[in-house]
């Protein structure tokens, strides 16, 4: 018998007025506990702020991962609370060829589409694209001329997503560098190699490739590349928002000086 | 000790199903069982039967997320369940906050806490928040109060590791322990409010005997909600508000036998009171 009759209108303004700051508060709570760019996610994810309205913190594909790669973030972590996410470091993904993650997963926050041929018939864990990862040439130690390729090695797509550039070593004049060099294009995010990685704190890790990638824009087009004019059909520039033709503008008579 | 176990018999049962639930999660994450793998968010039994929470369901097509079957499959069948069993049975068996909070009102009673003279919720206060939860999930793009919910915190805490989840916990503890007597499942919790919603037409019921009834008002004292109790000492009918969490304290504390279980019956005119 709370509200109702003997409520007036003074109540009822400091209810509404309790009811939009417990409205603002919570939605800034949760704003805030959503804004984790950095987290990593299991093989599949759809991409984040999709992933953040899909995901319903159940924990099946943490169960399913034989690896214990996964874990679900505790509250007060970086990561929204009881979300999957995965540390290289200490644990990576070793991409297991049936994907239980993505195929366990209840809700479509892990879409096995994305990780498999033929809309989802043929399974293929090499379409995971779970982040990318970077290299720190500053403190990558092959790059100071020291024998270790321990990334590449370690790769599971040896010579594809990880290949080593021989260079000339300035410093000694007669040695090579051995470069490790991660090509984005193959690149799963594993993170075998950011475990792997001999040097005290990872000279390659792996970031979500939302932070790692750049973006080129639709202004540059490949004219080499067979197809990639594709990308601008259909797109609108200044050129098509103008009222009229920009030629028309030699006609005019403005270029008169006189 | 026959009689205690008989006076606390439903208790024991809830304890212990509430328990085999958690457990199993646990198994499920810890020992590869297969019985039940998840959590109360979303399950699957035997490796077949989804399972998932309806209003987190809900709250994630509010934030306008196309799920995929098996997460629908298993809130329908939750959602069907409660609705014919009764509503907030998943609140008195099932939620791992329930032996949170019913400590802390026990405890209450004992201490004569948590009964200050300015309430800071009203019982309708859980309606608001569960559209209000709906409403931010819209919003934001996230299951709102799944972002928050201390039951989560606490049931995903149990089976993948509790981390900071324990403050939430202690949280509802202290505030229905000292600030409001069953605040948090009785007055907040848009959840309990959801399964309030659900089982407005649940067969399974308390009944009372009005002809029985001595008017001690000891399941008055008890009960988490027991405004609902408005029948005791007036007339014979069953309780079928849906904010009944079938938890069976009524029954166990009253002295004269006249609670019990039993089907829905409509009204409370099947049995006029008796003057």
């Amino acid at each position: 018998m709370a509200a109702g009759k003997g409520m007036d209108r003074r109540d009822f303004l400091s209810r509404l007025t309790a009811a939009a700051v417990g409205g603002v508060v919570w939605g800034g709570f949760v704003t805030e506990g959503k804004s984790a760019a950095l987290v990593l996610r299991p093989p599949g994810a759809i991409p984040e702020q999709d992933f953040l309205g899909k995901c319903i913190k159940c924990g099946i594909c943490v169960e399913a991962c034989p690896y214990d790669t996964l874990s679900l973030a505790g509250p007060g972590t970086d990561a929204p609370t009881g979300t999957p996410l995965m540390i290289p470091r200490d644990v990576p993904c070793y991409l297991c060829t049936d994907i239980p993650c993505t195929v366990e997963c209840p809700t479509g926050a892990l879409e096995i589409s994305l990780v498999s041929d033929d809309g989802g018939r043929t399974l293929d864990v090499n379409k995971t694209r779970i982040g990318l990862a970077v290299m720190d040439y500053e403190n990558c130690i092959a790059a100071w001329g020291l024998a270790c390729d321990a990334c590449y090695r370690v790769c599971p797509l040896l010579d594809k997503a990880i290949t080593i550039e021989h260079t000339r070593n300035e410093r000694t004049g007669r040695h090579a560098v051995l470069l490790p060099k991660v090509h984005a294009d193959v690149c799963t995010g594993c993170g075998l190699c950011e475990r792997a990685c001999v040097v005290e704190k990872a000279a390659i890790f792996v970031l979500p490739r939302e932070v790692a990638l750049g973006r080129v824009g639709n202004n540059y087009v490949k004219g080499w590349e067979e197809g990639d004019e594709g990308r601008i059909d259909g797109s609108t520039g200044p050129a098509d928002e103008m009222d009229s033709n920009p030629l028309d503008y030699l006609n005019s008579g403005d270029l008169d000086d006189d | 000790m026959m009689t205690s176990l008989r006076n606390n018999r439903f208790l024991i049962a809830r304890r212990l199903v509430q328990t085999a639930v958690m457990v199993l999660l646990i198994g499920g994450n810890l020992w590869g069982w297969t019985v039940l793998r998840g959590n109360l968010s979303s399950s699957i039994v035997l490796g077949v039967v989804p399972l998932a929470d309806p209003f987190a369901v809900l709250q994630l097509l509010a934030a306008g997320g196309l799920l995929a079957t098996d997460v629908l499959i298993g809130a329908t069948i939750t959602l069907v369940f409660y609705a014919l069993l009764g509503g907030r049975v998943f609140c008195a068996w099932v939620c791992p906050m329930n032996a949170v909070t019913d400590l802390a009102n026990r405890l209450g009673r004992r201490f004569k806490t948590g009964t200050g003279s300015r309430r800071v919720f009203g019982r309708p206060a859980r309606y608001f928040i569960l559209a209000l939860a709906l409403v931010l999930s819209a919003v934001l793009g996230v299951a709102a109060f799944e972002a928050i919910s201390p039951i989560g915190m606490l049931q995903r805490g149990l089976v993948f590791g509790m981390g900071a989840g324990w403050f939430a916990v202690t949280a509802v503890f202290l505030f229905d322990l000292l600030i409001q007597r069953n605040g948090f499942c009785g007055h907040v919790c848009p959840l309990g409010a959801f399964y309030a919603l659900v089982g407005r037409a649940a067969l399974l019921r308390i009944e009372h005997d009005h002809n029985k009834c001595t008017e001690c008002m000891d399941c008055l004292t008890v009960c988490p909600e027991n405004q609902i109790l408005a029948l005791v000492g007036q007339a014979s009918g069953s309780v079928n508000d849906g904010v009944c969490t079938n938890c069976g304290r009524c029954i166990e504390v009253c002295p004269d036998a006249a609670l019990s279980f039993s089907h829905r019956k409509h009204a409370m005119s099947l049995e006029s009171g008796g003057s």
